[in-house]
């Protein structure tokens, strides 16, 4: 018998699994659940883009590409960095087309890190950057974002968190989980330090084009002597809805591009030819479809963000991504308990706060890519269930 | 478009509160607009989508076009008026192409319908000519898929 243990990597056998799936599962098992515990838009990719795919099939356009991704896709991604976030970069030597943003982030981390490296991830964050950190060789150093700050990260809690090991800040905004997003003046009060320090920052956008209440995405390379010393990581997953087409890409320094490149050309060689074809054209005519996704999330977002503080769990106005974080704390319950009961006693699954880092404890995430008909369903459900705790029937 | 209008036009049973919140206006302000809608006319009423096949004894459903002669001062309306008169006429439109009028008809029984036109409409002065399509299934009704198979939400949860 093989002792498998034996051959796996010490490191690996440390990661946890994500703590999100653990209620997905839970879910899967019973009937007419709806699920608020999704990360990805229920909106189908625009026709129009998913018929570029097919029509770049149809003509046989079925081989690799070149590692970097077409050049076509690569001017695009170039115009609409320069177009909506005001940001300039050079297609031929500043931008790698990935395996979603998720590839991006690894290939960086593993570029930059050396082992014993720290890196300062904000949290409550995505879950990835940790065991992606730890996996690279770095240490991964968390820093407790706040409800009282809207969970920005600000000037003093980074500064508290610096060292002179620290060579990484991962800037996850507009964020998952919580909503939140960091506007102008917040990004400047901490570039101060990020320059003090000579550090690197890897500015995770895939939500930009979701933000509300008149608020811009400020991407953090645009910030002075920012643009330097930032590698931007986004895709077309969020804004365009194509989590499936695996599509994303980093917008660096040339020098950092052509490093995490090598490890793209000999780990996965070049990103699904198909999906590059329907991107090229989800950015040259898919601006109209961004905007009218987006303007049916704001509504889902005021009504559940509205609802959920009427029922008492409160919440404090998230301007980005398609999440509001409650806080939950009012029941009684833990974050846990109140995912696990919800989902056995009323069918509607979350996600416990404390899957995205122990501060969000006393949180839960709801995701609001799901059906008006649905949402206004599961808010009845979660009041229900708010009340029979307060009233202690179940209790 | 109206964000309120397309709302309710989609599913009317939010209440002024919750469309206040979806829209980020006063309760006051979205009551007093619905209220202006009602009396203008641009609201019409608000009906629940049914779908007959599953209630019992519910009857049939035609659709009928029809040709007709217009009138030499009141064109179509005056025709239109006195069909659409008829209690059994659920709704009645102007079309442009090979017919004038598309009429959908409700009735207990086939034979009723099929009464109901011959007797009826036929008679009714400008007239020419009618054609009856009886309907079999409804698939999609006022925005409404009717079709129980629907795929279910695709979507999994990868981290």
């Amino acid at each position: 018998m093989i002792d498998y243990q034996n051959f796996v990597n010490d490191k690996i056998k440390q990661v946890k699994p994500s703590g999100i799936r653990k209620f997905f599962d839970i879910a899967v098992e019973m009937d007419n659940v709806i699920s608020l515990s999704i990360g990805e838009p229920d909106f189908q990719t625009p026709w129009h883009i998913r018929q570029a795919g097919i029509n770049s099939l149809e003509k046989g356009k079925t081989w690799y590409s070149p590692n970097r991704g077409f050049i076509e896709l690569r001017r695009e991604i170039v115009n609409y960095y320069k177009r909506r976030f005001n940001v300039s970069y050079n297609a031929d030597t500043d931008v790698l087309v990935t395996v979603g943003g998720s590839e991006a982030i690894d290939l960086v981390l593993r570029t930059l890190i050396e082992k014993g490296d720290e890196v300062l991830i904000p949290q409550p964050a995505f879950v990835c950057y940790e065991p992606l950190t730890y996996m690279a060789g770095g240490i991964p150093v968390t820093i407790e974002t706040k409800v009282e700050n809207n969970f920005k990260l600000t000037k003093d809690e980074l500064e508290k968190a610096v060292t002179n090991k620290t060579k990484l800040l991962i800037l996850p905004y507009p964020n998952n989980p919580t909503g939140a997003i960091m506007e102008r003046e917040d990004l400047e009060a901490i570039c101060d330090v990020i320059i003090k320090n000579d550090l690197m920052v890897v500015s995770d956008e895939i939500y930009a084009e979701l933000t509300y209440g008149g608020k811009k995405h400020i991407s953090i390379a645009e910030i002075d002597g920012m643009k330097d010393r930032t590698v931007v990581i986004s895709g077309f997953s969020k804004a365009f809805a194509m989590t499936g087409w695996r599509l994303g890409y980093a917008l660096g320094p040339s020098e950092i591009i052509k490093q995490i490149t090598k490890l793209h050309q000999y780990g996965i060689m070049s990103s699904p030819t198909t999906a590059q074809y329907a991107a090229i054209e989800a950015l040259r005519n898919g601006d109209n479809d961004v905007a009218e996704m987006k303007s049916d999330y704001d509504i889902r977002r005021r009504l559940i963000v509205g609802s959920l503080n009427e029922i008492g769990l409160k919440c404090f106005e998230p301007l980005g991504a398609f999440y509001t974080f409650p806080c939950i704390k009012s029941t009684g319950l833990s974050s846990d308990e109140f995912a696990t009961r919800l989902v056995k006693e009323k069918h509607v699954a979350v996600v416990p706060g404390n899957a995205f880092g122990e501060c969000g404890e006393g949180f839960v995430r709801i995701s609001y890519a799901q059906s008006l008909k649905n949402i206004k369903k599961a808010l009845k459900l979660i009041e229900e269930f708010v009340e029979e705790i307060q009233n202690g029937s179940k209790g | 478009m109206d964000k309120l209008l397309e709302i309710l036009s989609e599913n009317s049973s939010f209440t002024p509160k919750e469309l206040a919140l979806m829209l980020g206006e006063p309760e006051d302000y979205i009551n007093a607009q619905i209220k202006e809608y009602e009396q203008s006319g641009v609201i019409k009423g608000y009906q629940a989508i049914v779908d007959w096949e599953k209630v019992p004894d519910a009857g049939v459903t035609a659709i009928i076009e029809l040709k007709v002669t217009p009138k030499k001062e009141t064109g179509f309306d005056e025709v239109a008026k006195r069909i659409m008169a008829f209690e059994e006429v659920t709704s009645m439109y102007l079309m442009a192409g090979q017919f004038d009028f598309s009429v959908m008809v409700k009735g207990e029984t086939m034979q009723d319908v099929a009464s109901f036109v011959a007797r009826k409409i036929s008679c009714v002065d400008g007239v020419i000519a009618t054609a009856t399509h009886f309907m079999l299934k409804t698939y999609k009704l006022g925005g409404m898929s009717f079709v129980d198979d629907e795929e279910p939400d695709g979507r999994s949860m990868v981290l």
